[in-house]
């Protein structure tokens, strides 16, 4: 039912609010952004050079990928674990697992990680609790540094790896694991030669949208690291902030939206879009 | 209902995991009840001074009705143009639907802190030709924290589009319906939950941005996730534990009530 003019003048002014809206708020600007990586502080591909070559640049890039692929592990695999009982549990355990998968995601990234400065700080709920108990003598420094780092961006993140995962547990077709189970195989068996396979979309897609989140996180390594644990997001904050250095900030951002849409690019191939929520 | 349960290893491992993700959430209950004045365990006796210091330090209520009006105002305009542009969408069914699509989704996709630096550079630029609309002002930061919603709107708009029925709106067109009666009499009254969740969502993702809040304002427009991160930055302040305590309950509940309210639409 497409085609007669009055239709497309009608979508036309419909959709165009909207389109105008980012067109002049978003993707104008995006290409200033642009513009900035090559002419400042002065014309040319300056930025671009210090980039490759500049070791505290690469020292944060290569950190960036370390943390973003320890955080990708853990996230997904305790994902899994809390999946699979939010999916395939008792109803009282599945209300359960939902309360403490969507409790966490609603609440701010910034409560969040105030959670964790309480919980792991010297004076916090772990050393004071250790110490009472005689166990150490001086507090153990687990926040401002990388281990915070990555117990903070693997609790934000575990929700957002629970979806595709649930996605694909559910479309699971279970008479498969009941046959394995009739043929004699054990529970555990059956779970790593059957039920891991079978859900393989849910865990590429849940690792590549944990992953790519993780690079370009900034609140919890900004908080957690205390300054210690630069992640590329931050060190763009500190580039236009306090250096100013908008030139390198810029260049490092564009790097980083290649980067991201070049693994979106490769997710896709891979899995549907659809499968992902 | 799910014949295959999972087994004892699985339900250690998952209890283990909910712990993880909730222990934090309590932990901000003792520190928010300490009398010192600086971040630690109570003591012995509890107090209730920093939650009494959130009401009666104007900088927090200030931040707080700050965050409430930047929120209404960008959850509307967010609101209405996803609406415009996913009853476009739905209606026409135009040839680059995916493209279209595809471009308003971008700020949700792109890593935040590039969106930040875009708005910066938007907002900075926009600074130089009015004073009250750019860098560090609050239409400044309700226009920038549209842009960051918008996306989420449009997806919840066009899932609720996606779920109904085409043919009520093919027989108001039979029977001589206008383009705007079509939209306003007979699509937006069936689609008025998704509307209404996409305002909801909107307001409740502007109420808490930081990442891109943070680029955008230094001095005037200090909404309440930026007043918790300065006093997180610095010396870290117990009233944000008060603070956090507050908020998680709300969530709480309204998430109680949200999964009441869809239990019961489902069983109509």
């Amino acid at each position: 039912m497409r085609g007669t003019l009055s239709d497309r003048t009608g979508a036309a002014l419909l959709m165009a609010p909207l389109l105008l809206f980012l067109i002049l708020a978003y993707a104008w600007p995006f290409l200033g952004v642009v513009k900035w990586s090559f002419t400042l502080p002065t014309p040319g591909l300056g930025q671009y050079g210090a980039l490759a070559t500049d070791p505290l640049v690469q020292s944060v890039f290569i950190r960036t990928l370390r943390i973003a692929l320890i955080v990708t592990l853990v996230s997904v695999t305790a994902a899994y674990a809390i999946t699979v009982v939010w999916v395939r549990g008792s109803p009282v355990q599945r209300v359960l697992a939902e309360f403490c998968i969507l409790v966490p995601f609603w609440i701010s990234v910034l409560t969040r990680a105030f959670g964790w400065v309480a919980l792991l700080s010297n004076r916090g709920l772990i050393n004071t609790w250790l110490q009472s108990i005689g166990f150490i003598s001086e507090p153990l420094a687990l926040v401002r540094n990388e281990f915070g780092v990555i117990i903070g961006m693997t609790h934000f993140l575990i929700p957002f790896a629970v979806f595709p995962l649930a996605s694909a547990m559910r479309s699971l077709d279970e008479r498969v694991l009941l046959a394995a189970r009739g043929l004699g195989s054990s529970r555990m068996r059956t779970f790593w030669t059957v039920f891991v396979p079978m859900t393989r979309s849910g865990i590429i897609g849940s690792a590549m949208i944990v992953f790519v989140f993780s690079l370009g996180f900034f609140v919890t390594p900004a908080i957690l690291g205390g300054g210690r644990s630069v992640m590329i997001a931050e060190l763009i904050y500190l580039r236009i902030f306090q250096s100013p250095d908008w030139g390198l900030g810029a260049a490092i951002s564009v790097v980083l939206v290649i980067f991201v849409g070049a693994l979106m690019a490769l997710l896709f191939r891979y899995v549907k879009p659809k499968q992902l929520v | 209902m799910p014949t295959y349960r999972p087994g004892p290893v699985s339900l250690i491992l998952a209890v283990l995991v909910a712990l993880f993700l909730l222990l934090p959430l309590l932990a901000v209950i003792p520190v928010s009840l300490t009398p010192s004045r600086m971040l630690a365990m109570p003591s012995g006796e509890l107090s209730l001074r920093h939650y009494r210091a959130l009401y009666e330090d104007p900088r927090w209520i200030d931040a707080i009705l700050l965050s409430i009006r930047i929120g209404v105002v960008s959850s509307a305009i967010s609101t209405m143009l996803a609406l415009c542009f996913s009853l476009g969408i739905w209606m026409f069914q135009p040839r680059f639907t995916a493209a279209l699509v595809g471009f308003v989704l971008l700020p949700m996709v792109v890593p935040p802190v590039v969106s930040a630096i875009t708005l910066y550079f938007l907002l900075t630029s926009i600074s130089g030709m009015s004073s009250f609309f750019g860098y560090d002002t609050w239409l400044g930061v309700a226009m920038a924290h549209s842009v960051m919603t918008v996306p989420f709107a449009t997806v919840l708009i066009l899932v609720s589009l996606s779920q109904l029925d085409r043919r009520i709106d093919l027989a108001a067109r039979g029977l001589g319906a206008s383009v705007w009666e079509r939209a306003t009499r007979i699509i937006m009254p069936n689609i008025k939950f998704g509307i209404v969740t996409a305002a909801l969502l909107s307001f409740v993702l502007s109420w808490e941005e930081i990442g891109v809040t943070l680029f955008i304002t230094s001095v005037n427009a200090i909404t309440l996730p930026r007043l918790m991160w300065m006093g997180l930055r610095d010396n870290i302040d117990p009233a944000i534990a008060a603070l956090s305590v507050i908020l998680i309950i709300i969530t709480v509940l309204v998430l109680a009530v949200r999964s009441i309210v869809t239990r019961q639409r489902g069983a109509h």
